[in-house]
C-alpha cells in the first residue's frame, strides 16, 4: 500500500492534471456564472502538466505494479494531448462566447478527457487502456452534444456513443480473449509470448478485436461512418479536438499495442492493419472531394490521415513508430490550425462553413488567409512544412517493411488530397468574394493559431528537433 | 576559437534580409535601409576578420573546425546508405578566405550601392535581395556538404535571378533575368547528377568523409564521370563555354549586381567548387585535361569578343568569362592555389571597374556607349584615377594584384605536369588582349575628344558613399597581390602556404613537386608582361594618336569585326539548333500532343472518375445510424475471416 502511494506522486503529469480537473469542477460548482476562472485553471493545469511531462522526456519507470509507465513515450505523447487541448481551450471561449454556451465543464470535460488520453498513453495494461480509452470517450460524447438546444448536436452526440459503445463491447471482448490465450493482461508479458501467440487463432481473432476497437477511434475505414457526421454537429472546437488529441491518444495506444508490444511484422495483422490503411486513405480522400461543408470535408481528410499514419502501425518498424510520433505531433497542429479558423469564421446556425463562404478572404483578412493556407499546405503534405515529412516517414516505414505498394497507394491519395486543400487555397486567393467577416479575431486565438503555424514551419525546416526525441523510445 | 563564430557570420545577413524584407516597404528613410542592408553585411566581415586573424594564431592543423547546427535531413538507421545531411559549417583556409572576399567585397558594394540606387522607388527590395544573396553565397562557400553547399548555390541563382530584373517593368531586363536562370538550371542539372553519383559511390554527402574515402582511390572513370557532371554545373555558374551566354545579357541589372554577383563572388562559385572537390578532380586527369582547355579557350574566346564591344559593361561582362577561363585553366593544371589567388585579386579590381562603370554611368545620366563617351576624366577624376588602376592590374603590369596572379597561372601551364606550352600560348595571348581591350575601355572613355551632346549630358563626378569604395578597392588592386609574391621575386607566396593543408591531398595524389626557381620563369614573366605593354600601347595609339585606324581596320577586316561584334553568332546558333527545336517540339508534341491529349486527358479522365466514386462512396454514408453499425460489423467480419482462414 505504501509502495502504491509513492506511485501515485510519482505519476506526476497525470495527478496533477486530474486535480486541477476535479478542483476546477468544486470551483465552478460554488461560483456561479464564473466560466473564466474554469478557461484559467484548467489552462493552468495543462501548463503544469505538461512542465511534469517536459521534466520526465527521459527515462521511463513503471509504476502500479507494472500498469503504467511514467516518462519517456508516454511524457512525448502527452505533450501532443496536453497541446492539443491546450490550442482547443484557448479557441473555444471566444467561440463558445459567441454562441452563447459558454460554461465552466466545459473546459473541466475537456482536461478530463486529456486525463484520459494520458491514461491511454502511459498504459502498460489492457485493463488501464480500457479504462483511458472509456474516460475520454465519456468525456467527449459529452462534449459532442454539448450545444444542447441545437438538433445536430444531440444526433452527433448519440451517433458517437451508440456507435462508441458498440466498439467498447468489441475492446472488451478481445481483451478477454487475450487475457483467455495468453493468461494476463499486462503488455510485457504478452509481448514475450506473442511469437508462440501469433499461431493461437483465438488470440489472433482477440488482437483483431483490439484492432476493430482502436481503428474505430482513429476512424478509420470502414470504422469510420461516425466521424463526418459526429465532427459536422458538434462544436468547431470539439471536433478539432476530437480529430487531433482523441486520434492521437488512440494511435499512443496502436503504437504502444501492436509496435512496442507485438512483433507484428510479416503477421496476418499487419496486413489486417495494411489494408484498412489502404481503404481508409482511398476512401477518405476521395470523399473528401465531393464535400462542401469544411467540418465534413476535415472529418474525411481526417480519416485519410488515419490511413496515412496506419501505414506505419502495419509496418511495425522503428522507423513506423517514430514516423507516426512525428506525424502526430504535425497533424495535430495543422488540423487544429484549419478547425481554429473555421471556428472563428463560423457564425450562428452553422452559416458560413462552405468552401464559397472562403472566397476572396485574402483580400479582407489577409493573416487569417495565409495561415490557413500554410495549414492546407501542410496538410496536403507540400514541403516545407511539416505535415511533408509525416508522409515522408510513414511512407518510408512502409518502404522499408516490404510494403512498397502501400506506400505508393500512399502517395497517389496525397495526390487526390491536394485537390480539396488547394480548392480551398484557390478560393481564398483568385476568387472575388461578398463582404463577410466584420468580426476582429480574438488576440490569443490568433497566437495560438499563428504558433501552431509557426511550430508547422519549424518542424518542416528541423524535422530531427522531434525525430530524434521519437527515435530515443523505441521499445525501451 | 570561438565556436559560433560561422554562425553569427551568416546569421546578420540573413537578419538583414529578414528585417528588410518584412518591415522594409514602410521604412521611408533610405539612409536606414542602407545602414540596415551594408551594417550586417560589415558586421560579417567584421567577425570574419576576427575569426581569421585568430587563425593565424593557430597551428596549421587546427585552423579547420566544424560547426554543426542540427541534422537536417536524416532518413534513420545506422546501415551503410542511410541518408543524413547536417546543417553545418566548416570553417578552414579556403572558406575563410572566400568569406572575406564575400564580406568584404560585399560590404563596400553595398556601400556604394546607398549612392547608386539613391531614389529607386524598390531601394529597400534591392537592400533586401542583396543581403539575401549574401547570406546564400555563405552558405555555399562554408557549407560542409554537398547538399547545403547546393542549397546555397541555388540560393545565389536565385537572387541573381532577382537582381537581373530588378527593374521588372522593362522587358529586356525580365528576359536577361529568365536567360540567366534557365542557362543555369542546365548546370545545375550536371551538378545535381554529380551529387547523386557521389552518395552512391561514398555513401555519404558529407566533405570529410567524401574526401576522406577519396583519397584513399586511384583514379578511375567513375571519378571522370563525378568530376565532369560537377564541372558542367561549374561552366553554368561560371560563366564558361558553353554555358557563357547569360553572363553579358545579366548586365541588364543595376551595376552593383554586376560587380557583386557578376563579377567578384557569384560566378566564381564555380571556381571556388572545382577547388573544394580538388582531391575528386586529382582522381580525374582527363577531367583535368578538359578543364584546362575550356578554361584557355574561354580565356581568348571572350577576350576577342571584348575587343569590339561598345557596351561599357559589355566590355566588362566578357572580360569577366575570360577572366574566369583563367581561374579554370590553373584549376586544369592543378595550380589549385593559383586559381583561388587569381580569383581573389580578380574580386578586387574587377569589382573596382564594374564600380567604377557605375560611377560613369550614373555621371552620364545612364549612357553606356562608350562611342559617347570621351574625355571623361575632366569631369570623373576619382573614378578615372582608380579606374587607370583597375586596368593596369588587370592587364598585368607588376607590381599590381593582377600581375602576380596571373604570372602564376601562366607560369605554372607552362611548367607544370598538367600543362602545356600551347595552353601557354594561348593564355599569353588572351592577356594581351586583354590589356588591349581594357585600354581601348580606358581611351575611348575617359580621354580623346568628348563625344557626348553637351546640351543633354553634363557629367558629374559621383558622390563620397561611391567614390570611397572605389578607393579602397583600388588600393586592394595595388596591393592584394602582395601576399602572393613567388619565391623567385624573393617574396614568401603567404596565400601558397596558407591554402597547402587544403589541396596537400590533391597535390599528393598527383605527385605534383615543388620548383626551384628557373631561368625560364623570368623569360616568361618578361614575355607577359612586354605582351601586356605592347597591348597598352598599341590600343593607346589605335584610339587616341592615330583614331583613323581604327576605322581603317574596321573596314579591312570587315567580316572579322563583325563575327567578333556580333560575339561570333553563338545566340543565333543556340537559337536555332538548341532553343527553337525546342520550343518547337515543346509546343508541337509535348504541349498540344502529350500535354493536351494525354495528360490532361488522363487527368481529367482520372479526375472525372475520382469524383464520380465520391458521389458513389457519398451514398454510403446516409446518416442512418444502424445502416453505419452493418458496415462496421461487415468490417469485423471480414477481418475475422481473413484472419482464421488465409
Amino acid at each position: 500500500m505504501n509502495n502504491y502511494l509513492t506511485d501515485f506522486w510519482q505519476a506526476t503529469p497525470i495527478v496533477s492534471l486530474a486535480i486541477f480537473a476535479l478542483l476546477t469542477l468544486i470551483v465552478d460548482a460554488a461560483g456561479k456564472d464564473k466560466p473564466v476562472l474554469s478557461y484559467w485553471m484548467s489552462l493552468i493545469g495543462i501548463v503544469v502538466a505538461a512542465g511534469f511531462s517536459v521534466a520526465s522526456l527521459g527515462a521511463s519507470t513503471p509504476l502500479f505494479n507494472t500498469m503504467l509507465a511514467q516518462g519517456g513515450y508516454s511524457s512525448y505523447c502527452n505533450l501532443i494531448f496536453l497541446g492539443s487541448a491546450f490550442l482547443c481551450i484557448v479557441l473555444s471561449r471566444n467561440y463558445l462566447e459567441r454562441l452563447q454556451y459558454h460554461r465552466g465543464e466545459f473546459y473541466v470535460l475537456i482536461i478530463l478527457a486529456t486525463v484520459g488520453m494520458m491514461l491511454m498513453a502511459a498504459a502498460l495494461d489492457l485493463m488501464i487502456i480500457f479504462l483511458g480509452i472509456e474516460l475520454m470517450s465519456i468525456c467527449l460524447y459529452v462534449l459532442a452534444g454539448f450545444i444542447r438546444k441545437k438538433e445536430k448536436a444531440n444526433e452527433s452526440s448519440l451517433k458517437y456513443f451508440l456507435l462508441g459503445a458498440f466498439a467498447t463491447g468489441f475492446l472488451l471482448y478481445g481483451i478477454a480473449l487475450i487475457y483467455g490465450t495468453a493468461g494476463t493482461t499486462n503488455l510485457a508479458l504478452i509481448g514475450k509470448s506473442f511469437p508462440q501467440l501469433s499461431h493461437n487463432s483465438l488470440f489472433m481473432i482477440g488482437a483483431g478485436m483490439l484492432i476493430v476497437a482502436f481503428s474505430f477511434k482513429v476512424a478509420a475505414v470502414p470504422f469510420h461512418m461516425w466521424a463526418p457526421d459526429v465532427y459536422e454537429g458538434s462544436p468547431t472546437t470539439i471536433s478539432a479536438f476530437m480529430s487531433t488529441g482523441a486520434k492521437a491518444a488512440a494511435f499512443a495506444v496502436f503504437v504502444s499495442v501492436f509496435i512496442r508490444t507485438f512483433d507484428i511484422g510479416g503477421t496476418k495483422l499487419s496486413d489486417v492493419l495494411a489494408i484498412i490503411a489502404a481503404v481508409s486513405m482511398i476512401v477518405g480522400n476521395v470523399t473528401a472531394i465531393a464535400q462542401n461543408n469544411l467540418k465534413r470535408m476535415l472529418a474525411y481528410s481526417s480519416i485519410a490521415h488515419a490511413g496515412y499514419m496506419l501505414s506505419g502501425i502495419a509496418a511495425g518498424n522503428i522507423e513506423g513508430e517514430t514516423g507516426i510520433l512525428f506525424y502526430l505531433s504535425a497533424y495535430v497542429f495543422m488540423n487544429i490550425g484549419a478547425f481554429g479558423i473555421i471556428s472563428w469564421m463560423e457564425q450562428q446556425d452553422d452559416k458560413k462553413l462552405t468552401f464559397d463562404d472562403y472566397a476572396g478572404l485574402s483580400s479582407q483578412h489577409p493573416a487569417v488567409a495565409a495561415l490557413m493556407a500554410i495549414f492546407m499546405f501542410s496538410l496536403a503534405g507540400i514541403p516545407p512544412f511539416a505535415g511533408f515529412f509525416g508522409k515522408y516517414y510513414v511512407f518510408l516505414a512502409a518502404v522499408k517493411a516490404g510494403m512498397t505498394w502501400l506506400a505508393i497507394i500512399g502517395v497517389l491519395t496525397s495526390l487526390i488530397s491536394v485537390y480539396y486543400y488547394l480548392r480551398l487555397v484557390v478560393l481564398m486567393y483568385f476568387r472575388d468574394g461578398q463582404a463577410s467577416i466584420e468580426e476582429k479575431v480574438s488576440a490569443p486565438a490568433m497566437a495560438a493559431i499563428s504558433c501552431a503555424a509557426l511550430f508547422l514551419i519549424v518542424l518542416g525546416l528541423y524535422p530531427s528537433l522531434v525525430v530524434d526525441i521519437a527515435k530515443g523510445f523505441f521499445k525501451i | 576559437m570561438v565556436a559560433y563564430t560561422p554562425l553569427i557570420i551568416v546569421l546578420f545577413p540573413l537578419l538583414g534580409f529578414l528585417f528588410l524584407g518584412l518591415i522594409g516597404s514602410r521604412i521611408k528613410n533610405e539612409k536606414l535601409i542602407g545602414l540596415i542592408g551594408s551594417g550586417t553585411v560589415g558586421l560579417s566581415f567584421l567577425v570574419a576578420l576576427g575569426l581569421f586573424f585568430q587563425m593565424t594564431g593557430l597551428h596549421p592543423e587546427e585552423r579547420k573546425h566544424v560547426v554543426e547546427l542540427f541534422t537536417w535531413i536524416s532518413a534513420f538507421t545506422g546501415t551503410a546508405s542511410s541518408f543524413s545531411v547536417s546543417v553545418a559549417y566548416q570553417i578552414d583556409q579556403l572558406s575563410i578566405l572566400m568569406t572575406l572576399i564575400v564580406t568584404g567585397v560585399g560590404f563596400l558594394i553595398h556601400v556604394y550601392s546607398i549612392g547608386y540606387m539613391h531614389g529607386d522607388p524598390g531601394f529597400w527590395r534591392f537592400f533586401t535581395y542583396m543581403n539575401l544573396f549574401i547570406f546564400a553565397m555563405l552558405n555555399l562557400v562554408l557549407a560542409d556538404n554537398f547538399l547545403l553547399m547546393f542549397l546555397g548555390w541555388e540560393g545565389v541563382g536565385l537572387c541573381s535571378y532577382l537582381l537581373i530584373g530588378f527593374w521588372y517593368e522593362k522587358k529586356f531586363t525580365g528576359d536577361a533575368a529568365k536567360k540567366a536562370f534557365i542557362v543555369n538550371r542546365v548546370g545545375d542539372f550536371g551538378f545535381l547528377l554529380g551529387m547523386f553519383l557521389i552518395f552512391v559511390n561514398f555513401q555519404s554527402l558529407n566533405f570529410d568523409a567524401v574526401f576522406g574515402r577519396a583519397a584513399v582511390l586511384n583514379p578511375n572513370s567513375t571519378m571522370v564521370w563525378i568530376t565532369l557532371l560537377l564541372f558542367i554545373g561549374a561552366t553554368g555558374k561560371s560563366a564558361q563555354i558553353p554555358l557563357y551566354v547569360w553572363l553579358p545579357d545579366a548586365m541588364a541589372g543595376p551595376t552593383p549586381v554586376s560587380a557583386l554577383i557578376h563579377a567578384a563572388t557569384m560566378v566564381t562559385a564555380g571556381v571556388y567548387m572545382v577547388a573544394r572537390c580538388s582531391i575528386l578532380f586529382a582522381l580525374a586527369p582527363a577531367t583535368l585535361e578538359v578543364v584546362a582547355i575550356i578554361g584557355a579557350l574561354t580565356a581568348i574566346f571572350a577576350a576577342s569578343i571584348g575587343l569590339v564591344q561598345n557596351d561599357i559593361k559589355k566590355v566588362l561582362a566578357y572580360s569577366t568569362i575570360s577572366q574566369l577561363g583563367y581561374m579554370f585553366l590553373a584549376m586544369g593544371v592543378a595550380a589549385f592555389t593559383a586559381g583561388i589567388f587569381h580569383l581573389m585579386t580578380h574580386a578586387f579590381f574587377k569589382a573596382l571597374l564594374f564600380l567604377g562603370s557605375g560611377a560613369v554611368i550614373h555621371g552620364m545620366h545612364d549612357e553606356q556607349d562608350i562611342q559617347k563617351m570621351g574625355g571623361l576624366k575632366k569631369y570623373l577624376p576619382t573614378t578615372y584615377r582608380t579606374f587607370v588602376i583597375g586596368a593596369i592590374a588587370i592587364a598585368g603590369i607588376p607590381p599590381f594584384a593582377g600581375f602576380f596572379s596571373k604570372d602564376e597561372i601562366l607560369w605554372k601551364t607552362f611548367s607544370g605536369e598538367y600543362g602545356s606550352v600551347l595552353l601557354w600560348v594561348v593564355g599569353a595571348l588572351g592577356a594581351g588582349l586583354t590589356a588591349f581591350y581594357m585600354f581601348r575601355l580606358v581611351s575611348l572613355t575617359f580621354e580623346g575628344d568628348e563625344r557626348f551632346d553637351h546640351h543633354h549630358v553634363h557629367p558629374h563626378e559621383a558622390p563620397k558613399t561611391m567614390t570611397v569604395p572605389l578607393q579602397v578597392l583600388a588600393f586592394l588592386s595595388i596591393v592584394g597581390g602582395f601576399v602572393g609574391i613567388p619565391a623567385s621575386l624573393f617574396g614568401g607566396n603567404t596565400i601558397e602556404h596558407w591554402l597547402e593543408p587544403v589541396f596537400a591531398p590533391a597535390n599528393d595524389k598527383l605527385r605534383l613537386t615543388s620548383h626551384s626557381v628557373e631561368w625560364t620563369e623570368y623569360l616568361l614573366m618578361f614575355i607577359s608582361v612586354g605582351i601586356a605593354v605592347a597591348a597598352i600601347y598599341a590600343a593607346r595609339t589605335v584610339y587616341l594618336k592615330r583614331a583613323e585606324l581604327a576605322e581603317r581596320w574596321k573596314n579591312k577586316y570587315a567580316s572579322l569585326y563583325k563575327v567578333l561584334l556580333n560575339k561570333y553568332f553563338v545566340d543565333e546558333v543556340y537559337d536555332k539548333t538548341i532553343v527553337n527545336p525546342t520550343v518547337k517540339i515543346s509546343e508541337g508534341f509535348l504541349w498540344k500532343g502529350v500535354d493536351v491529349s494525354v495528360i490532361d486527358g488522363a487527368v481529367n479522365g482520372s479526375a472525372k472518375l475520382v469524383a464520380l466514386a465520391a458521389q458513389g462512396i457519398r451514398r454510403i454514408q446516409t446518416g442512418v445510424m444502424q445502416q453505419y453499425a452493418t458496415v462496421f460489423v461487415g468490417g469485423i467480419v471480414l477481418i475475422m475471416i481473413w484472419l482464421i482462414l488465409k
